[in-house]
């Protein structure tokens, strides 16, 4: 162990390609792969017909099992070096690392064109179409709980509260009085934001693990509330019936005073769908707009000086109380957006669709995301909902192999997808702050 | 004493914490337009003073007032803390320094412009809208904090992160960032701790200026002799929480009393100087 990491230390001394080093730890590792597969492939043992043990050898199976190792473990020492660590020396050439980076720099715009483009690409595809919704619908909540998480650097572990909060309150007020989606979105962002501040009172002085705790159990609260206050909400039957969304009044559906006969074009199911993915790209667009422009305002550099030391903010005379209130206040907002279009695309609601799991779910995506950073946390919830479609052919491994996939990831990359930290002003030169500086937020 | 008056009062400040007297009945007063030292041996409660005088403590007893050029008056010890550098306008730096390591020198200095730019966009709505008054005030909060980078030599690493500073410069960003939120006293503590010679006598100077030309008062604890008797205008020497000297440099340099508390005393003198601060 100790000899390896000396040779680690000795090749990130001296940079360049050390074959020497790799090929001894792909030998390493092909010799541990040998000794353990050896009796797990290569001998295989079963029950004879009379109870006596009949076995047999393997040894092909075994010899490719270990050559697999062996040459994957220098794919994955060269990867290592192409993509790891600032310190660790690049193997990849000059210009190749040059056109990642200006890649890099492309990934935001192609992606924001490609989505808008979704509808149109698969505009007969039903399950594409659902699918970017909810991709679309995890990625708003994922910047919304950015806010909260990724700059103020307070753990919020029942962001799925507000979900509900905007949920259920598009529900009723839609249901009950036959208000419009339109008047009731921004109702339903005053009414999360409203929990928002409430919730945000009695955690003030809590930090980290206390602040994770109390927040979990007012997710929990919120959904007891739901489930528990059978008169207002349907209890565990939910709210059916909720109103779909109109444009400006004109219903998407079949018939004299819907939109295609309006426009004069055959009606199409798609055509809410696609209504529906315009709708929650909006809704996300306002949201990461929001978001970038008050990062560069006061408000938003409070936000994540508070992140940062919260001592030193109370010593520049910044009111910690309002600060951190604005932060939950802002976060539970986009979250009631998003849970009202939620509402309005399920047409049912019920307290199952408002489960910690939810919170945890919205949680992964930042964290792996990288905290604080907007197209981190796109990516991640594509990464995350996508993932979880893309092995729906591997059955019952599907858990197995996602989890997987998250843990090689964390380890990978510790800080998430985009760990660095983009100043928010800056004199000459814009340049990226390295996460190793940038912190968590302690509460 | 001179016309400027006092800015600075404490009256028989006390601290407990538990059975433990930190600070005993400790009174001073800092005059206007001056620097000011509280100098110590470890332990003498020096930082308990300046955690009472900025709010991070609430005083088991005494008053704290702080007198505006205005001649409005200010009760420190009453006054929350975030309050007494937003309206009281006395700001700090600390014995660890507490730079925004994640955030970029520039950005350390816009955020101590916090309240001033709050107003300025509206309570966020004019900035939000990008209202024409909101950029210009943006503007003169940048060009504010470029006087102060370009003031202590840190003009062209303003876009790097604070935490990747060295450590000199960190020290005098943090000086930096306190005096961008105006205030009338500046806090230090310790604030040549770690450095040498060379950045010791830059501090010096940095902060002469601070009182010249920026008229804001200084409070400052510091171990660095050499600092604190080349700038200060009066000192105020602590020991065991309790004040056992006070006047200009020359004269603590001559003090027996302060030569005890900082070496160290025969056997009978204790007995002497026990009788005389009646302890």
């Amino acid at each position: 162990m100790a000899k390896i990491a000396h040779a680690a230390a000795a090749t990130a001394a001296k940079p360049g390609v050390d074959v020497g080093f790799i090929f001894k730890k792909a030998l390493i590792s092909a010799l541990v792969a040998l000794v353990l597969f050896s009796l797990m492939i290569g001998v295989r043992t079963e029950a004879g017909p009379e109870g006596q043990l009949i076995y047999w050898t393997r040894f092909g199976d075994l010899a490719g099992m270990v050559g697999a190792v062996f040459v994957g473990s220098i794919v994955v020492e060269l990867l290592r070096r192409w993509w790891g660590p600032v310190d660790t020396p690049r193997l990849m050439p000059e210009g190749a690392r040059k056109t990642l980076s200006v890649a890099g720099r492309a990934v935001a715009p192609i992606l924001l064109i490609f989505t808008i483009l979704v509808p149109v690409i698969f505009y007969d595809q039903r399950y594409i179409l659902d699918l970017g919704i909810l991709v679309l619908t995890y990625v708003m909540l994922g910047w919304g709980l950015n806010i909260v998480v990724g700059l103020a650097g307070l753990l919020d572990l029942g962001y799925v509260a507000f979900y509900a909060v905007g949920a259920y309150s598009y529900a009723l007020l839609a249901t009950n009085f036959g208000l419009s989606f339109w008047i009731c979105l921004p109702l339903a962002g005053i009414l999360a934001a409203f929990w928002g501040v409430l919730l945000g009172f009695p955690v003030l002085r809590l930090r980290g693990d206390y602040l994770a705790i109390v927040t979990l159990a007012f997710g929990e609260i919120i959904r007891l509330v739901i489930i528990n206050w059978q008169s207002l909400t349907g209890g565990p039957n939910g709210i059916s019936g909720i109103p779909r969304p109109t444009l400006f009044g004109i219903p998407l559906v079949a018939g004299e005073n819907g939109l295609a006969a309006k426009l004069g074009i055959a009606f199409s199911p798609s055509q809410r769908l696609v209504f529906l993915f315009y709708l929650i790209l909006a809704l996300a667009l306002l949201t990461n707009w929001a978001t970038i422009r008050l990062r560069r305002l006061p408000i938003g550099r409070a936000w994540e000086a508070l992140r940062e030391d919260e001592v030193a903010c109370r010593a520049l005379g910044i009111n910690t109380t309002t600060t951190k209130l604005t932060a939950f206040a802002t976060g539970a907002m986009f979250g009631g957006f998003a849970g009202a279009f939620f509402a309005t695309r399920q047409g049912f609601i019920s307290p199952e669709s408002f489960t910690f799991q939810e919170s945890a779910l919205v949680l992964a995506i930042v964290v792996l995301g990288g905290m604080g950073s907007q197209l981190g946390v796109a990516l991640a919830a594509l990464t995350l909902i996508g993932g979880f479609e893309l092995f729906r052919g591997l059955d019952q491994f599907r858990m197995l192999v996602f989890g997987l996939s998250m843990v090689l990831l964390m380890v990978w990359r510790p800080r998430g997808l985009i760990g660095h930290r983009a100043p928010t002003v800056f004199l000459e030169r814009n340049q990226a702050i390295s996460s190793d500086l940038v912190k968590e937020g302690h509460g | 004493m001179s016309g400027n008056g006092d800015i600075l009062r404490v009256d028989g400040l006390t601290m407990r914490f538990g059975g433990i007297i930190a600070v005993n009945e400790l009174s001073f007063a800092a005059e206007r337009g001056k620097i000011t030292a509280l100098i110590g041996p470890n332990g003498a409660g020096k930082t308990t003073v300046f955690n009472c005088i900025t709010g991070f403590y609430r005083p088991s007893a005494g008053e704290i007032s702080l007198t505006h050029p205005g001649g409005e008056s200010f009760r420190l010890d009453k006054l929350n803390d975030f309050r007494i550098t937003k309206i009281a306008k006395v700001a700090r730096t600390f014995q660890n320094i507490r730079l925004f390591a994640g955030m970029t020198a520039l950005e350390n200095l816009m955020v101590a412009q916090h309240n001033k730019l709050m107003l300025a966009s509206g309570l966020t709505f004019l900035g939000l809208i990008g209202a024409p008054s909101w950029r210009a005030a943006e503007k003169q909060a940048i060009e504010r904090a470029t006087f102060w980078l370009e003031r202590i030599g840190l003009k062209d690493r303003a876009d790097d992160a604070a935490g990747n500073l060295p450590y000199g410069d960190q020290r005098r960003l943090e000086i930096a960032r306190a005096m961008c939120t105006d205030p009338v006293l500046l806090c230090l503590d310790e604030p040549a701790a770690g450095l040498n010679a060379r950045e010791s006598a830059a501090l010096s100077e940095l902060l002469l200026s601070i009182r010249d030309d920026h008229a804001t008062s200084v409070l400052l604890i510091e171990h660095d002799m050499s600092v604190v008797m080349e700038i200060s205008d009066a000192i105020v020497v602590l020991d065991y929480g309790v004040k056992i000297a006070e006047g200009t440099p020359q004269q603590i340099r001559d003090d027996q009393r302060v030569i005890a508390a900082y070496l160290g005393v025969e056997d009978e003198e204790v007995e002497a100087v026990e009788q005389e601060l009646g302890l």
